[in-house]
């Protein structure tokens, strides 16, 4: 299968701290690839560097052979990549629709002439564009709030919101950060469900989780962060049973 | 996984297209026109006037403002950018009105961009007070440069002729300005339900998840700033020969302020609330004559009052919405849609979740 | 040669009035994002209320003045940071969680309330009011050009508060409450740090700083104005962002080359094209340095 985006020794430093050091990884396309580790490894900085947010102070990220690294957030989002975020950003004074809309921004006709005269062009672009909408909402089980604000919806509901907002793209990888984090057992298993599905749809998807047992049965590949440096990768197996992992996690022993 | 929301509201429902509350506007539009038949009184529609051109500036602000949630200080100066164009044009070199007003949209935009592309990339305060100078820049050069007028101002602006008609009275010029509300009024309902109002919004709301849906959001914001040029040197470009003469202190910074307050007052991102704070702030001055001193104090502590109790305004957007639909209930005395199906995932998911 | 000297010296010394408004604008800035439209007007009413007081006082007693200028402008200074305590309390406190927009937008009205308010008191009103302590013209000569003392004393006066504010925010565990509060509102919060506590400090330093600039103006230059607080605001803030914004010694700095560009420029363009000449330089600034001669002080979290 071939690689869909790679880093190469990636590095990211703020002021003294190794944000990241030399983190080559690389996500398979087709893959579910889960990116793990304790509290303040890096992975949220990870996904900004993949996604254009932070620029690395060194090291390349490429998309399909092609280098990234220095690209704006709006343009790696232009390449089919979309992220969710890990403290859950809607737009809270736009309806659940609009929001799913705003997705689809760049699937949108953006003519001024024809938005503003209302040609048919226009209008089928724009009813077309409400279906997806309406599917993607559909999907993941939101079809009734449509109407309602973002900000008024439960904070399952708008984490199941961001999902359909990234769906509605016809996205190639999701890049999703910390899904399942704070919803109840229940919704876990759902989003679970949906993510899965996303998948088998021939979506790639790459998530931070610290649910190990929702990776291990979700993910095709598992890499482990620690202190901003890849501690292992592969497998879910391999990595569930290598020590160095259990040790990151448990915490170092007094020596 | 089944259709049902679209199924049930069909094409009119949730994916329709149609402009929205038309009937709305229908009745506005019919009820404004109705005005002038009340009064002849030559000072009643004078007001009647300047307060529909400051609706017009407050629908222009409202995008810029509004919409992508750019504060912008000095809005004035598009005003005067297309009065005293159309003044000059008009005065020196004998231009018709309609003629001049394209020479002063191009140039208010120009400006526009001159002053946004360098602070539009950086954080929106820093555009409140760029704004705040370019209002007083511009006002400054209409004050000391002779070509303009210096303090007098340019005068003796010919009246305005569309193909047959001079209009020269407070009632045509009423009319015209109606016209030229509802033509914004369309437009801004247009261009908010397409891609270009929606990525305003997200820019307003979250511009790094609106970038994350691959909005540029540098670019949006000139374009928002550039349309705001456009509604408010086309208001300025008819309000020249409406006064017949221009001077600067119509154009400065208590102006913009007062587009400000209309907008801020009225509702920030919702039209009607820039026709209501609009029509308020016109009228409002008029009926506090008496205490002409103390007026900006009193609406400074208007002001602070519904900053505090209502940060976006009487009206803002979705404060309308429903009502159509409660009306429309009212009126078949039909009992509420029956609510959707939902699908056997949706029960489970909508089971009481608890998370932060 | 010599004009153009005396220019130079003449910006340092109104820079000196703009660096003491704009730190003050900058610390609130940095810790609350908030663009506190209505700082210049605690300014303003700082000279009024000094105007007022001294002019109860100081009648007469011609060598007790300066004593009188001291101690008065001390109580001014404490004065308007109660000020500014109270306006943050009043307003900007409880709209903490509305959207910025609408913060600055209140800012704009409590702005026009002081200036208005200031315009309707029927002992002050919209006339400029001569000062009733004037500053003496002794002073020194130093090359080509001759200062007085009392601009000695400006910039030294200046420069101590100025001192002090940077040695308070970066020495102190106020100062340090002040820059994680200004980091992390929330996280600060969480360590226990007295958030609101904090903010109302901020608020008051500016307020008192404003107060001092205050004072000294109606001295240098022996007249007062309703809108004297407008100008000094917007021109405290362009030499705030000249600086970087948040960064205290940038605020200074920003203060002091903004002065000396007006000073210079008016001196070419005339009086009138001050304004023009301040949002120029910012306008060129941002363009070309967007993060200030000394670089930003606020965080930006993703």
């Amino acid at each position: 299968m071939a690689a869909l985006l790679e880093t190469h020794d990636l590095c990211l430093r703020f002021g003294g701290v190794n944000a990241l050091s030399d983190v080559s990884l690389s996500i398979e396309e087709n893959s579910l690839h889960a990116i793990i580790g304790p509290n303040g490894a890096g992975k949220t900085s990870l996904f900004n560097c993949l996604t254009g947010y932070y620029k690395p102070t060194s090291g390349t990220v490429s998309f399909q052979g092609k280098d990234i690294t220095r690209m704006s957030a709006a343009g790696v989002a232009s390449l089919g990549i979309r992220r969710t975020f890990q403290n859950i950003r809607v737009f809270p004074k736009m309806t659940v629709l609009e929001n799913v809309l705003a997705g689809a921004h760049l699937r949108a006709s953006s003519n001024l002439l024809s938005i503003i005269v209302g040609t048919p062009g226009f209008r089928r672009s724009e009813r077309q564009l409400h279906e997806y909408a309406v599917t993607s909402l559909e999907f993941v089980g939101l079809g009734e709030q449509a109407t309602k604000f973002a900000g008024d919806l439960a904070y399952g509901m708008r984490k199941r919101m961001e999902l359909a907002r990234a769906l509605i793209a016809d996205p190639k990888l999701v890049l999703l950060d910390e899904p399942a984090a704070g919803v109840s057992s229940v919704e876990r298993e759902e989003l679970s469900r949906v993510i899965r599905r996303m998948h088998d749809n021939g979506v790639s998807v790459a998530l931070i989780e610290h649910d190990v047992e929702l990776v291990m049965g979700l993910a095709t590949d598992v890499t482990v962060l620690d202190n901003g440096r890849i501690i292992a990768s592969g497998p879910p197996y391999d990595v569930r049973n290598n020590p160095d992992v259990i040790r990151a996690y448990m915490g170092r022993s007094r020596k | 996984m089944s259709r049902n929301l679209v199924a049930d509201k069909g094409r009119r429902g949730v994916l329709s297209t149609k402009l929205p509350q038309r009937g709305a506007i229908l009745v506005l539009v019919v009820l404004a026109a109705l005005v002038p038949h009340m009064t002849s009184d030559a000072y009643y529609l004078s007001v009647a006037y300047q307060a529909e051109v400051l609706i017009c500036l407050a629908i222009g602000l409202n995008i810029v403002v509004g919409y992508c949630g750019l504060l912008d200080l000095g809005f004035a100066a598009f005003f005067a950018i297309g009065a005293y164009t159309t003044g000059l044009l008009s005065v020196d070199r004998h231009w018709t009105i309609l003629a001049t007003i394209p020479p002063g949209v191009v140039l208010a935009v120009i400006c526009a961009v001159i002053i946004g592309l360098p602070t539009l990339r950086l954080r929106s305060d820093y555009l409140a007070v760029v704004t705040l100078g370019f209002g007083l820049i511009i006002q400054s050069i209409a004050n000391n440069l002779t070509l303009t007028g210096n303090a007098t101002g340019i005068y003796g602006i010919p009246e305005l002729t569309i193909g047959s008609m001079v209009i020269v009275s407070a009632t045509s010029f009423y009319y015209v300005f109606l016209v030229v509300l509802v033509v914004f009024v369309f437009i801004s309902f247009r261009v908010r339900n397409s891609r270009i109002g929606r990525a305003w919004l997200c820019i307003r709301e979250d511009e790094d998840a609106a970038q994350a849906m691959g909005i540029k959001i540098h670019r949006y914001k000139l374009y928002a700033y550039m349309g705001g040029a456009v509604m408010g040197s086309v208001t300025g470009a008819l309000y020249a020969p409406a006064l017949t003469a221009i001077s600067p202190p119509s154009f400065g910074f208590n102006e913009s302020l007062l587009i400000l307050m209309a907008v801020a007052i009225g509702g920030m991102g919702s039209v009607w609330g820039a026709i209501l704070g609009g029509a308020v702030v016109a009228i409002l001055p008029e009926a506090f004559r008496q205490f002409s001193q103390a007026r900006l104090l009193i609406f400074g502590a208007i002001l602070i009052i519904i900053m505090m109790t209502r940060p976006r305004g009487l009206f803002p957007e979705g404060a309308f919405r429903g009502t159509a639909k409660r009306l429309r209930e009212r009126f078949n005395d039909r009992s509420p849609p029956r609510p959707l199906r939902p699908s056997p995932e949706a029960a489970v998911l909508d089971a009481p979740s608890e998370g932060p | 040669m010599q004009l153009f000297l005396s220019e130079l010296a003449n910006g340092l010394f109104v820079g000196a009035f703009f660096a003491l408004v704009a730190v003050g604008y900058s610390m609130v800035y940095g810790i609350l994002r908030l663009i506190n439209f209505a700082h210049g007007d605690f300014f303003m009413v700082a000279a009024f209320v000094s105007y007022t007081i001294l002019g109860a006082v100081a009648v007469g007693h011609a060598h007790l003045v300066w004593f009188t200028v001291i101690w008065v402008g001390l109580l001014v200074m404490f004065l308007t940071g109660l000020l500014a305590v109270l306006a943050n309390r009043l307003i900007y406190h409880p709209m903490r969680r509305a959207a910025l927009l609408s913060l600055m937008i209140a800012a704009l009205g409590l702005s026009q309330v002081l200036e208005n308010g200031v315009l309707n008191i029927p002992s002050w009103g919209s006339a400029f009011l001569t000062y009733p302590v004037t500053s003496p013209a002794s002073g020194f000569t130093l090359g080509p050009t001759h200062f007085t003392w009392f601009q000695l004393i400006i910039v030294v006066v200046s420069g101590l508060l100025s001192l002090g504010v940077y040695l308070l925010v970066s020495r102190t565990l106020l100062g340090k409450a002040m820059r994680a509060v200004s980091e992390d509102r929330v996280a600060a919060a969480l360590m226990g740090i007295n958030v609101d506590l904090v903010i109302a400090v901020v608020f008051f330093i500016g307020g008192a700083l404003a107060g001092a600039a205050a004072v000294m103006t109606g001295v240098y230059y022996g007249q007062i104005n309703y809108l004297m607080g407008w100008t000094v605001g917007l021109e405290a803030f362009t030499a705030a962002v000249l600086g970087g914004i948040g960064n205290i010694g940038g605020a200074v700095l920003g203060g002091v080359v903004l002065g000396i560009a007006q000073s210079v420029g008016t001196g070419w363009f005339g009086a009138e094209w001050a304004l023009v000449v301040t949002f120029v330089v910012l306008v060129l600034l941002l363009w070309l340095r967007p993060t200030g001669i000394l670089g930003e002080r606020v965080a930006r979290r993703m």
